[in-house]
């Protein structure tokens, strides 16, 4: 039977898992060729310490970013205290900061050497400040970087939500504090959960972050066999490990959801009103609000804007307008291709809500949890092998020779963004078409608007606030990627990210620091237009 | 201005890299930008021969040129360590070059036994302290950083870098395996802290008295030295005074070979020549604070400064056959 949607919702699920399958798939297939010696040696020397490693710093930052992302998310959109407004948006802009730079920046403050403590040992005498280079700095680093994850998607949940159940509740009796927990808090748990899987994804992929801690996880096994040991089937294997690892967890989660139905026809409207916090609980909600931003953005930009100011001089020229016009053009149609294809996949998944059809989506997204230049080359060696297939045929009909046709396109580049960001898209879409309830598409469909006429005239407007924030996200990840950037990107497009790639990659952080702020201004411009547009109706 | 539609559909829709031009030559540099663009521009002005380059890690540089195949549009692979060039001559991906000049330029410890990869600036590891803790008199061998009187006294970069792995190797290759596993468990056990993720932070918790002495690539200490010039850090040369072959300071290369499908074969070849000859080695090694790897040029003068060395004369190919074992054996003596 056709689904009612009318656009064969199986065959575009279907159609777009294949396509990010691919990469994996690649990877995966290196699991035919165990090399015993390789992981007699990883069994015994490495794998014990990076799986106790990778298990803290899951374990650290899953909580941290779930505890910041939504108290921080709450106060802005349910309540109102002093600076309100300005944190709204102020506390999106350590997305735009890369993990990795930040966490480099923060070391450089709090290690032996760096100025804090060398100021405390010289005027106080006190000799040492817990370690930053230890489980627990790479953890609060990571946190600071990864909660406005959590923060933007359960932000538009309680937005969503809209305070009259709440009010209805209090009317009945409940303290405000039962009420957020028994409530607000349970209504928002797909947002919260789209964030964390997010951030968790992202810190399992991360290679920049742990390697600058020197913290050994998964990445840095899986980069050390490849690198240092040759061994790409090695690294291979050891990230269909963590893919597995990570599916099991999505799986898991989304089976405990599944009971529950987290539409709302309660929606907030133009008249509901925020918790006006008083007294000390303002200033507690202006101070906790502040110290993240500082915390997270202020300090490490002060640190960059100072090491931009002492080379600005000599490295700054022309050329900067093109990577940042490269940067801008790849994260502009990225994301918008990415956003498209998630709501294709949220819309088809909808339609069709079966376990199987779950799975499918799942499996599609499960590219964001790959270390990324893993993912790089499971999508490049596919491409590479279709252009050989082609070139080679054409030579032989012809005896011409020809040039590559798909490796070094732009088109290839954006491709290679979907199977890595389909789930930075697809989490906010799906949480969002969640909350759309199945009378709202029944009216509808008695109104006579069905198919992809209600998708434009029903949902997409109801969507506007999710799709932003998908869009924002695919946005600023896109102008941050690297891997993906540096192997697809063809020949002259180097962008601000390489830019931070070529100065790091030698040693020259500071040097770093210009091409950094610059993705910072730029990757600033999604974040504006979002808060803008998404507080506009609230 | 450009449209936007023109230009972005222009990259998108045509063919990327049309067919094979002449008069140029296509790159994979593992070597920054900046460091190889100054002379790739040189060039061009020189002869006329255009040079298109794109900069990644080795890694994924490797496994791209092994996915193109014999459609691949680079004609030379570029690295900063012999390692990664052994490995891609063991996976085929480069071509023996019988050239008289780069066999004249280059001494053959800096180059492939079966000439399919050529040094072109040399990288010296050497020891740097704290001149203020240390005297020039108690320091000998890398080995002798294993010595119990360095207890809680040295610093070390991680052993992920592959600068330490070759030097690891290159151990092995003089002292077997066992015995210089013993010796990395003295530096384990010496550490003061951690190991650092680069070089600069390693030297600066010298200079801060962290520690008192560390391992490091000498243009890291000559960038660390221009900017900060007070610090109470200075470079000995470690390994000078044994008798054998492997005696010395350990080497790496940046260097480069042609791809075994070069479509400019013989463009390639000359552009490694030049590499190689003596007006361009300055270039190629001082924007870097590098040593040349043609023995006829001399080092630039900050470098020079530092004195001169006997430099380890083990084939740096040996560091890319150890290499794996060499991480192994680091992560069997717990070094991080």
């Amino acid at each position: 039977m056709r689904a009612p949607g009318g656009f064969g919702p199986w065959t575009a699920a279907i159609g777009l898992a294949l396509l990010s399958l691919i990469p994996v798939a690649v990877v995966a297939s290196a699991m035919l060729h165990p090399d015993q010696t390789l992981w007699d040696h990883l069994w015994r020397h490495v794998l014990p310490e990076l799986l106790v490693n990778t298990f803290w710093l899951a374990l650290g930052v899953g909580l941290g970013v779930t505890l910041l992302g939504t108290g921080l998310a709450w106060l802005t959109a349910a309540c109102e205290f002093p600076g309100r407004k300005f944190f709204s948006w102020a506390l999106l802009l350590p997305l735009a900061l890369p993990a990795y730079v930040t966490a480099f920046v923060w070391i450089g403050l709090l290690d032996f050497t760096g100025a804090l403590p060398t100021w405390l040992r010289e005027n106080w005498g006190i000799a040492q400040l817990p370690p930053i280079r230890s489980r627990g700095g790479v953890i609060l680093v990571m946190v600071l970087a990864l909660y406005p994850y959590v923060y933007l998607t359960a932000r538009a949940a309680f937005q969503g939500q809209g305070r009259r159940l709440l009010e209805a509740a209090q009317s009945l009796g409940v303290s405000r504090r039962r009420a957020f927990f028994r409530i607000a808090l349970p209504m928002a748990r797909p947002g919260i959960v789209a964030g964390l899987s997010l951030a968790l994804m992202e810190t399992l992929a991360d290679f920049g972050t742990v390697s600058v801690f020197n913290y050994n996880t998964f990445t840095t096994a899986i980069y050390q066999a490849w690198f240092s040991m040759f061994s790409l089937p090695a690294a291979s294997q050891l990230a269909t490990l963590l893919i597995c690892f990570v599916l099991a967890l999505v799986m898991l989660e989304q089976l405990s959801r599944n009971s529950r139905n987290y539409a709302t026809s309660a929606r907030g409207g133009g008249g509901a009103r925020r918790i006006v916090l008083g007294g000390a609980n303002a200033l507690m909600a202006t101070t906790a609000a502040g110290l993240v931003f500082l915390l997270a953005f202020v300090i490490p930009m002060a640190q960059l804007l100072s090491w931009t100011y002492a080379i600005v001089a000599t490295d700054l020229d022309i050329r900067y307008l093109d990577f940042a016009w490269h940067s801008l053009l790849l994260a502009a149609f990225g994301a918008t291709l990415v956003v498209a294809l998630a709501l294709t996949l949220a819309y088809a998944q909808r339609q069709r809500p079966t376990p199987a059809m779950q799975f499918t989506a799942r499996l599609a997204t499960i590219g964001y949890a790959l270390p990324g230049a893993v993912l790089a080359v499971g999508f490049y060696i596919p491409v590479a092998g279709l252009d050989n297939l082609l070139i080679n045929a054409w030579h032989d009909s012809t005896g011409q020779e020809i040039g590559q046709i798909f490796g070094g396109t732009l088109a290839v580049m954006l491709l290679a963004y979907c199977t890595r960001f389909l789930a930075v898209g697809f989490g906010p879409v799906e949480t969002g078409l969640a909350r759309i309830t199945r009378s709202m598409d029944e009216a509808a469909q008695v109104l006579g608007t069905t198919g992809l006429k209600r998708l434009f005239r029903v949902h997409l407007p109801m969507l506007r606030a999710p799709l932003l924030a998908a869009t924002a996200l695919a946005f600023v990840d896109i102008m941050k990627e690297l891997p993906i950037t540096l192997m697809t990107r063809p020949f002259g497009w180097d962008t601000l990210a390489t830019r931070v790639f070529e100065m790091t990659s030698e040693g020259e952080w500071e040097r770093a620091a210009l091409p950094a702020v610059a993705i910072c201004l730029v990757g600033l411009l999604p974040i504006f237009f979002l808060v803008k547009h998404s507080d506009a109706r609230t | 201005m450009k449209s936007l539609k023109a230009v972005f559909f222009s990259a998108l829709f045509m063919v990327g890299n049309s067919a094979a031009q002449a008069d140029e030559v296509v790159v994979y540099s593992a070597r920054n930008e900046q460091l190889i663009k100054p002379l790739f521009d040189a060039y061009t002005k020189e002869t006329g021969v255009q040079i298109k380059f794109v900069t990644d890690k080795e890694g994924p540089l490797m496994a791209r040129l092994k996915a193109e195949g014999r459609n691949t549009p680079a004609d030379v692979f570029m690295t900063v360590d012999a390692g990664n060039l052994w490995q891609a001559a063991r996976e085929d991906l480069l071509k023996p070059v019988n050239s008289k000049v780069l066999a004249a330029n280059i001494p053959e410890h800096l180059r492939d036994p079966g000439n399919e990869w050529f040094g072109l600036s040399v990288r010296a590891r050497t020891v740097v302290y704290n001149r203020n803790k240390v005297k020039a008199g108690e320091l000998g061998a890398y080995e002798d950083l294993a010595n119990p009187k360095w207890k809680a006294r040295l610093c070390l970069r991680t052993s992920k870098k592959v600068y330490n792995q070759s030097l690891v190797g290159m151990m092995m290759s003089e002292h077997g395996e066992d015995k210089t596993e013993q010796i990395v468990r003295g530096w384990v056990a010496n550490l003061a802290t951690d190991p650092f993720p680069d070089d600069t932070k390693a030297m600066e918790a010298v200079a801060a008295g962290l520690c008192d002495v560390t391992v490091v690539n000498t243009y890291y200490f000559g960038r660390l030295i221009e900017k900060k010039p007070d610090l109470p850090l200075a470079i000995f040369w470690p390994n000078q005074n044994l008798k054998n072959k492997a005696a010395g300071v350990h080497v790496n290369i940046s260097g480069a070979g042609v791809t075994r499908h070069a479509k400019h074969e013989a463009a390639a070849i000359k552009l490694l020549e030049w590499l190689s000859s003596e007006k361009a080695q300055n270039l190629y090694a001082d924007v870097n604070l590098e040593y040349p790897a043609n023995p006829k040029v001399k080092a630039d003068a900050t470098v020079a400064a530092w004195g001169a060395f006997k430099p380890n004369l083990i084939n740096v190919a040996q560091a890319g056959a150890l290499q794996a074992k060499a991480v192994m054996l680091m992560d069997r003596a717990g070094y991080k």
